[in-house]
């Protein structure tokens, strides 16, 4: 059966957190209800489910493309050069120390932000419902239910204390 | 440290985006009195290339002038923000949050000033095309007969400081990803539609919340290595010259690192000082973040004095010639030597004195003039650094020589401040230069706590 966004809003942390409880009574599976807000709230503040991510490989993997990056750059324009300088190697480490050591920060830095960026499943423009007062400090629960579900699930979360439900889509434009 | 009055989301959205929504009547005034600024600039500088440099007041053996001067100074100015966002974040200092984003963007245009100052300083700023894309992957353009000492130190600075305006550019949209989309939800037409771009969809449910709150800190834990890279490589244009007496010295990247963040926090001070008095954010820029920045300085004040002395006593105690008639011509020779008492004053003294009273430190005109002062201080300090070493006769030189700077050296450096100054205006009518999320998170966090018969107004933290 297809199912359909709906998107109650509360005005409190505490309603959103009783709508989320009812939901996981009710037998709504996590993955198929959020909470969208404004700020950070504390994690597990709805009892959201835990969100498991691998951000911290990216740094890790950037860092190594960056230090191979850099050594071979470095020693490359070197070898490309092979005049002798007050009687130090063509291929002298101290130079290549910094440039290095910057390309190797560069790359982790621009991995960690692919990184956020992709764990952030973002750009999301397709995404569905979404109600502009979240950004003026509503708290929006997000379910996906079965069609059959909305008008039980639109109960519910009014139930909870929404002082809105939306079911129509507004789409989050670019 | 919760002086404030609470605040509601809908507050903090309208009066943290009057920069940007409602846009004051004077912004178009000082606009253009600052864009013309610039345009005067632009044409010394545009004169000096035409007639070359013989319009400047550099000549053998000081090459090296106001142009290498500024751009030292505004390098430091730019370590103020990352600093200050990165240290804050990690130590989850809570009166960080009004002053992170204005200390980030300042980084962003105070490095892109100075990275402009070498290109002038070129003289032909056309021609350093070649030193980066001739031959693929590798930089240099040999195929010229161009044969630069590609080991000189000179190398490291545009990597680190690249890497230091990506990285920083970097971290200040991620962090504004959240800030877009409530500007998504509160614009129409083109504006919406570029917000909307900018934001990518961001709908704020709790796993982007999460990577968010990640992102603030890894990229703060990454990004804070570079920093004190960046102005220890600058230090090291001087310091890995041996030839130069005075600025061969070990204790030089420290010594520019403190001073680098002396000068950027005060910078930043001075930024929010402002902000609050013109877009009327009181709520958010109090008194007791300002107080908090000013005890900071005194710590990172008398660590930077702490370095200066060391710098003039291993000077004095080797008693080298060369190093000596530097050290002479800095401290006995006038006016260098009413420089050097007037740097040193408006560096450390003046500041100082008025930091350590509390009275003053919460006195906001006060706060400004001590923060102008100390970056008076650390301009002249670079330029007492860089012109008498190279002033004074030295193992590689065969001339003495002063050094007087022309007015299109002056031209060109007044308007490198009128041009932070523009874009630091520019850019608070595009984003908020305060993060919204921020504050808001820090109002869902804030609480008070009853001890005894006192109520305390607090705030919770996560681990």
């Amino acid at each position: 059966m297809a199912k359909s966004p709906i998107l109650g809003l509360f005005e409190s942390a505490d309603h959103a957190a009783d709508a989320g409880d009812a939901l996981k009574a009710a037998g709504v599976p996590q993955a198929d209800y959020d909470f969208l807000t404004d700020t950070p709230y504390p994690e597990g503040a709805f009892g959201e489910r835990y969100e498991s991510h691998r951000l911290y490989i990216f740094p890790f993997v950037g860092a190594l493309i960056g230090l191979t990056v850099g050594i071979l750059l470095t020693s490359m324009t070197q070898m490309a050069y092979p005049l002798v300088q007050g009687g130090k190697p063509i291929l002298s480490l101290p130079p290549m120390a910094v440039v290095t050591y910057e390309s190797t920060m560069l790359t982790a830095i621009i991995f960690t932000i692919i990184g956020i960026v992709f764990e952030s499943r973002l750009p999301a423009f397709k995404e569905g419902l979404y109600d502009t007062r979240i950004t003026e400090g509503y708290i929006g629960v997000l379910v996906n239910v079965d069609d059959a579900d909305l008008t039980q699930t639109q109960t519910l979360l009014t139930q909870a204390g929404a002082i809105d439900v939306v079911r129509k889509a507004e789409k989050i434009s670019a | 440290m919760q002086e404030g009055k609470p605040l509601n989301s809908r507050q903090v959205n309208r009066e943290l985006l009057v920069s940007i929504l409602n846009s004051p009547k004077w912004f178009f005034m000082a606009l253009a009195i600052l864009g013309f600024i610039v345009l005067a600039a632009m044409s010394a500088a545009g004169f000096m290339i035409n007639q070359g440099f013989g319009v400047t007041g550099l000549n053998r053996p000081v090459m090296w002038g106001f142009f290498i001067t500024n751009f030292v100074f505004w390098i430091g100015i730019s370590h103020a923000g990352v600093m200050l966002s990165a240290i804050l974040r990690l130590s989850k200092a809570e009166w960080r949050r009004p002053a992170t984003r204005a200390a980030e963007i300042l980084t962003v245009f105070s490095l892109m000033t100075a990275m402009m100052m070498p290109l002038i300083h070129t003289g032909r700023p056309w021609r350093t095309v070649y030193w980066i894309y001739t031959l693929p992957f590798i930089p240099f353009d040999f195929a010229r007969g161009i044969w630069p000492n590609i080991r000189s130190p000179l190398v490291w600075d545009p990597s680190a400081v690249y890497t230091y305006l990506t990285s920083s550019i970097l971290f200040v949209m991620v962090a504004l990803i959240p800030d877009f989309a409530v500007l998504r939800d509160r614009t129409t037409g083109i504006s919406h539609r570029i917000y909307g771009m900018l934001a990518m969809g961001w709908q704020g449910n709790a796993r982007q919340w999460k990577l968010q709150v990640i992102a603030g800190v890894l990229l703060s834990a990454l990004i804070l290595p570079v920093f004190v890279s960046v102005h220890s490589i600058v230090s090291w244009d001087f310091g890995m010259a041996v030839s130069v007496k005075s600025w061969h010295s070990t204790i030089f990247a420290p010594y520019f690192v403190v001073g680098a963040v002396h000068s950027g926090v005060s910078a930043v001070a001075l930024v929010l000082i402002i902000l609050r008095y013109i877009y009327s954010w009181q709520n958010y820029i109090r008194h007791e973040h300002i107080d908090a920045l000013a005890r900071l300085l005194i710590v990172v004040a008398t660590g930077w004095f702490y370095f200066f002395v060391m710098e003039v006593i291993f000077g004095f105690y080797g008693r080298e010639a060369d190093e000596i008639a530097v050290r002479n011509f800095q401290f006995t020779v006038s006016p260098w030597n009413i420089w050097m008492m007037i740097f040193v004053g408006l560096t450390y003294f003046v500041p100082v004195s008025i930091w350590l009273s509390r009275s003053m430190r919460r006195n906001l005109w006060i706060m400004s003039l001590a923060c102008v002062s100390v970056n008076i201080g650390m301009w002249l300090e670079r330029f007492l650094i860089i012109v008498p070493g190279l002033a004074r006769k030295q193992l590689l030189t065969f001339d003495w020589y002063t050094y007087r700077p022309s007015s299109v050296e002056w031209i060109i450096i007044i308007g490198t401040f009128a041009m932070v100054s523009m874009l630091m205006l520019t850019i608070a009518r595009v984003v908020p230069l305060i993060p919204l999320y921020d504050i808001k998170e820090g109002e869902i966090l804030r609480t008070e706590i009853k001890i005894g018969r006192v109520t305390i107004p607090a705030v919770f933290r996560e681990d």
